[in-house]
């Protein structure tokens, strides 16, 4: 089958699904919205838990209310979704065309012509093969979201005895809803000397069931030949190295991994979208729009967020600029560049524009304490101070700036005393 | 009495600092919204918690309906309710709000559906 | 109950499975019995699949003798099997006077085992064949002749040639008795099940001393050599086109650069010698070892861009006399008495046990030599007195049935994809999204009895990928209970104590 339509957006997670209502009541017509798995929502459908949406619909919702809200709205926009259906190919025709080959359960091989192209793919969770845990290689170890989905949506209990490695936020929302479907979590281990998630997750997922986090620890083997039976786990030195000689072991038959998650840009490699090796996701400009014209990328694809709320925002921003690209209005005044100061692990986008506001996303190398974040202009001018009390690396921060000034020729962002 | 607590009640986990008496708080430093001082309260003298899990679904384009309190409930009864809940059978279609359960052990809280679950044809 | 067969096979990894196809050309009941629950699950499922150039063994051993011949018949078993293979050749690289001496070594040393076409290459052909090796190299030997496949799917493809030509293949079946009894040898296994046969052929692996054991054979014993490999993301690319080695030490024979035939890069192996039997364990010093030695021979090797690692034993022999000198080294009298192996060699043929066979210790090049392996054995069953009549209706090929849509995509042959779907909707159900594993090939691979997920990751790659089945997993359990109506509980990643899940959370959800 052969189509035409303004936009594709690939995935229909809370970006995709954000991207395209956006792209829709900024007046575009002809929208696809593309899924591979058979319903729309994304990674929010096994989220059960709730904690969502408290910034962008000022209320607590579940995952799966969330992501139905924005479902309505497609419904409601008549958006054309198509779900089971996986994108196996990009190529860049031209400014204004590029062809997206779908495969699809019910559909085949579609070609696609679109304007613009949305990427939404979302990440995926870092596994044992990338953080390389040594030990043996049985069955009973999978990431923490493995675990939730056939907990929350296939309903099995993948065992009873667990240690979780990695306090990020799937982790520990795992420990809890592991104890209350009868298993015992036996520990949390963090390689960091903070934890990876939300402060309210470790009271509620944690502290209200008595289970350990074991700060500055690594599991450093895995036992076991059909089942895992046990891990070692080991404090570490200051260089991360497992101190071997205070290790002790923990019996179990399932080890979770919540490591940290990787933009899953497999497809924006494959048609040359150039990526940022720290946040690991598209280079893109104030427009979310990446180095080839016509192909923009929001949310945790572009940067892993650690709210959904902010997700859909991006989404939005992001969709509202593809949208001016298709009417052939996207302005773009003249770009400076942003410079990483002091504790700076990156600040999203690379570049923001003269005479325009502009929205940063940025995330510290470091946990500190007492520290002003100070944005500056090379002419002197101060953009933006605010004292933090506590940063953490696992919480993104976003700054407004009104108006960046005409006559500056970059801006520097650091963290000061 | 002083206690430290982290409220969970938003994703920002403000660290309070509580003062209180046998019977009120006297003070609560830390908090960046009014939410903080709810907690503050409740935390100390009866906490609660929002409970979300998932009830069987019959004839359901999904095998797993998930479901939320309607409000949060006395933290102890937790694990009592996953297990109340666990033994439902929830009938397709259901429409997300539908009350599952009307006031689950007594709580006051009703289970509700938190997704639209059609009908599998 | 008594199964009776001409010849038990013990052991169905490319060893046993060549050996059972090679038989499966005469009139003989053959039977294969393998103790894991699927073909190719021991020694072979950590095979790197280099089919060798030929150039590492001494030409005095059984390796230095049948590399070459059995490099030689690849080019024919891979049409007949439709497995991949490519010759894509290798390359021993040095960075020293010293080394370059050691590559003249070697070169003679291939001479003398027949490689074909071996030449050592400069410094500027070798960087223009490979552009991303290290530039401090000075030359190479370069074997063209050498290639790569993968070991699960060819010894797959034996097995169901094999079975084709009416050869049982039992899974699952530990053998864990076994005694002559005049003529014939009684089988027992783990479940309780007897089997009978004039002919044993112990393709064991790394237990082939214990089955060698139970019918009074001592004199050698498998020591297990542990290898650590890394899989590096498809992302990365081709970053060499051939297999790359270092120059061999007298301590290590080096890590080695290998364009896998599916196409990631994969590195390793590590080589310790081990007690365990069972020890399929990664360590951080292996992983430490194997990138420092990587990134010697290619510098843009990085330890972050590893999906997974994985652990081989390779079955290494040792002739117990040897390990009774080495004991004993010091009393000069041990000194005189010659063992019957070579150590380290394959032990392969007739025993003192007449109608015992042993295909035992075999590690590199034993799955280049694979196929001669198997003529080697078949000769020995001859000269042991059994009747080989050939099968008239021996069919030796096999084809895949199913296509893969990876290969197909990376060619962008579209067209090619709707003609699939065309024939087969389940062409259109994308089951695995790292490898393009759609749900047509894994259907095939659990109707040809693969129902693990180890299986079906061996069989179709589902699950090799990235996110290392994070993302399929449930469907993949999901086409397995619809296939075979194994309970979603009952599933295994490997075989019995390996379950995935435990019983279902609500009751009436299934």
């Amino acid at each position: 089958m052969k189509k035409k339509v303004d936009a594709v957006i690939i995935g229909a997670g809370p970006a995709g699904m954000a991207a395209a209502v956006s792209l829709r009541e900024n007046g575009i017509k002809n929208i696809l919205l593309v899924d591979r798995e058979p319903v729309a929502g994304g990674i929010l459908q096994q989220c059960i838990h709730n904690g969502f949406g408290v910034h962008h619909f000022k209320e607590e919702l579940t995952g799966p209310e969330y992501a139905e809200r924005y479902i309505e709205q497609i419904n409601k926009n008549k958006i054309d979704l198509w779900l089971d259906s996986c994108v196996i190919d990009i190529e860049n025709n031209s400014k204004n065309s590029k062809t997206v080959v779908i495969l699809s359960k019910e559909r085949g091989i579609s070609y696609i012509t679109a304007k613009v192209v949305v990427l939404a793919m979302g990440c995926r969770e870092r596994n044992r093969g990338n953080i390389n845990i040594p030990g043996r290689r049985p069955a009973g170890i999978m990431t923490a979201g493995t675990a939730q989905k056939l907990v929350n949506i296939y309903g099995y209990l993948p065992g009873r005895e667990v240690v979780i490695l990695g306090s990020g936020d799937i982790g520990l929302i795992m420990a809890r809803r592991m104890t209350w479907e009868g298993a015992n979590v036996k520990a949390v281990i963090e390689l960091q000397s903070y934890p990876g998630g939300l402060n309210r997750n470790i009271v509620q997922c944690l502290n209200d069931f008595n289970i350990p986090l074991y700060l500055s620890h690594t599991i450093s083997n895995i036992l076991g030949n059909n089942r895992i039976e046990a891990v070692e786990v080991s404090p570490l030195d200051e260089n991360f190295e497992a101190i071997k000689s205070e290790s002790f072991t923990l019996k179990c038959d399932t080890l979770l991994l919540s490591v940290g998650l990787i933009p899953e840009n497999e497809l924006s490699i494959k048609i040359g979208v150039k990526l940022d090796p720290v946040t690991r996701g598209a280079c893109v400009d104030k427009n979310l729009m990446t180095n080839i014209p016509g192909i923009f990328s929001c949310g945790n694809v572009l940067q892993v967020h650690d709210l959904v709320d902010f997700v859909s925002e991006e989404a939005k921003n992001c969709g509202a600029s593809a949208a001016k690209y298709i009417n052939g209005k996207l302005e773009k005044s003249e770009e400076i560049p942003i410079r990483k100061g002091n504790l700076i692990r990156y600040v999203l986008p690379g570049k923001i524009e003269k005479g325009k506001p502009a929205l940063l996303s940025l995330r510290p190398i470091n946990p500190a304490e007492n520290l002003y974040l100070v944005i500056t202009t090379d002419t002197g001018v101060e953009l933006f101070k605010r004292k933090y009390k506590n940063i953490f690396p696992s919480v993104m921060l976003r700054i407004n700036i009104d108006i960046v000034p005409d006559d500056a020729e970059f801006i520097e962002i650091k963290f000061e005393k | 009495m002083k206690k430290e607590l982290i409220c969970i009640n938003c994703p920002q986990g403000c660290n309070l600092e509580v003062e209180f008496d046998k019977e009120k708080i006297l003070s609560v430093e830390g908090n960046n919204c009014k939410m903080g001082l709810t907690y503050a309260e409740e935390e100390v003298f009866h906490p609660v918690r929002m409970v979300t899990t998932t009830a069987a679904v019959m004839n359901g384009f999904i095998k797993l309906l998930p479901v939320k309190t309607s409000c949060p409930i006395d933290k102890s009864l937790t694990p009592n309710i996953v297990k109340e809940i666990s033994k439902i059978k929830a009938e397709a279609p259901i429409r997300l709000g539908d009350i599952i359960i009307k006031n689950v052990l007594n709580t006051g809280a009703d289970i509700l559906a938190t997704r639209t679950v059609k009908k599998n044809v | 109950m008594t199964n009776k067969y001409d010849v038990i096979i013990i052991g169905a990894g490319v060893i046993g499975a060549a050996i059972a196809r090679e038989l499966s050309r005469y009139h003989l009941d053959v039977a294969v019995l393998e103790k894991e629950i699927d073909v190719s699950f021991g020694v072979s499922k950590a095979n790197s699949g280099i089919i060798h150039g030929g150039f590492h063994a001494p030409p005095d051993t059984l390796k230095g003798k049948l590399v070459v011949p059995g490099n030689r018949k690849f080019d024919r078993l891979c049409e007949e099997l439709d497995f991949p293979f490519e010759r894509n050749g290798e390359l021993m690289v040095a960075f020293s006077e010293d080394e370059i001496h050691t590559l003249q070594f070697y070169y003679d040393r291939g001479k003398k085992n027949n490689v074909p076409y071996l030449e050592i290459i400069g410094k500027e052909r070798l960087l223009e064949l490979e552009p991303n090796l290290n530039p401090d190299v000075e030359c190479a030997l370069y074997a063209p002749s050498a290639g790569v496949i993968c070991p699960y799917e060819y010894c797959f493809a034996l097995i169901e040639n094999a079975k084709q030509n009416e050869v049982n293949v039992i899974t699952g079946e530990k053998v864990i008795w076994l005694e002559k009894n005049g003529r014939k040898f009684d089988v027992k296994t783990e479940k309780g099940n007897k089997y009978s046969a004039r002919y044993i052929v112990n393709a064991a692996g790394l237990f082939a001393d214990e089955i060698a054991r139970m019918v009074g054979i001592t004199n050698f014993k498998i020591v297990p050599r542990k290898g650590e490999e890394y899989l590096l993301d498809r992302r990365v690319g081709k970053l060499v086109k051939r297999v790359i080695f270092p120059c061999p030490t007298k301590k290590s024979k080096g890590m080695l650069i290998i364009p896998t035939v599916d196409g990631p890069v994969m590195v390793g192996p590590t080589a310790l010698d081990i007690e365990d039997k069972t020890d399929f364990s990664t360590t951080r010093d292996g992983l430490k070892t194997v990138f420092n030695h990587a990134q010697k021979l290619v510098p843009s090797i990085r330890a972050t861009d590893a999906i997974t690692s994985f652990v081989g034993l390779r079955p290494a022999a040792t002739s117990n006399f040897s390990i009774i000198t080495k004991l004993f080294s010091v009393i000069k009298s041990f000194a005189g008495i010659k063992s019957e192996y070579i150590d380290g060699d394959f032990i392969l043929g007739r025993t003192a046990v007449s109608g015992f066979i042993n295909a035992a210790g075999i590690q590199s090049p034993g799955l280049t030599a694979s196929p001669i392996i198997a003529e080697y054995i078949s000769d020995a069953l001859l000269k042991d007195g059994l009747k080989l009549e050939k099968n008239p209706a021996f069919n030796p090929t096999r084809k895949r049935r199913v296509k893969h849509l990876r290969s197909i995509l990376e060619k962008k042959d579209f067209f090619e994809v709707e003609k699939l779907v065309k024939e087969n909707k389940k062409y259109s159900n994308l089951i695995c999204r790292c490898e393009n594993v759609t749900e047509a090939e894994i259907v095939d691979a659990i109707k040809m009895g693969h129902t693990t997920l180890d299986g079906i990751k061996f069989a179709t790659r589902a699950g090799t990928g990235r996110c290392q089945a994070g993302f399929c997993t449930t469907r993949i359990l999901d086409l397995i209970h619809r296939e075979t109506g194994i309970p979603v509980e009952q599933i295994t990643k490997k075989g019995q104590g390996s379950e995935i899940v435990l019983t279902p959370l609500r009751k009436g959800v299934v």
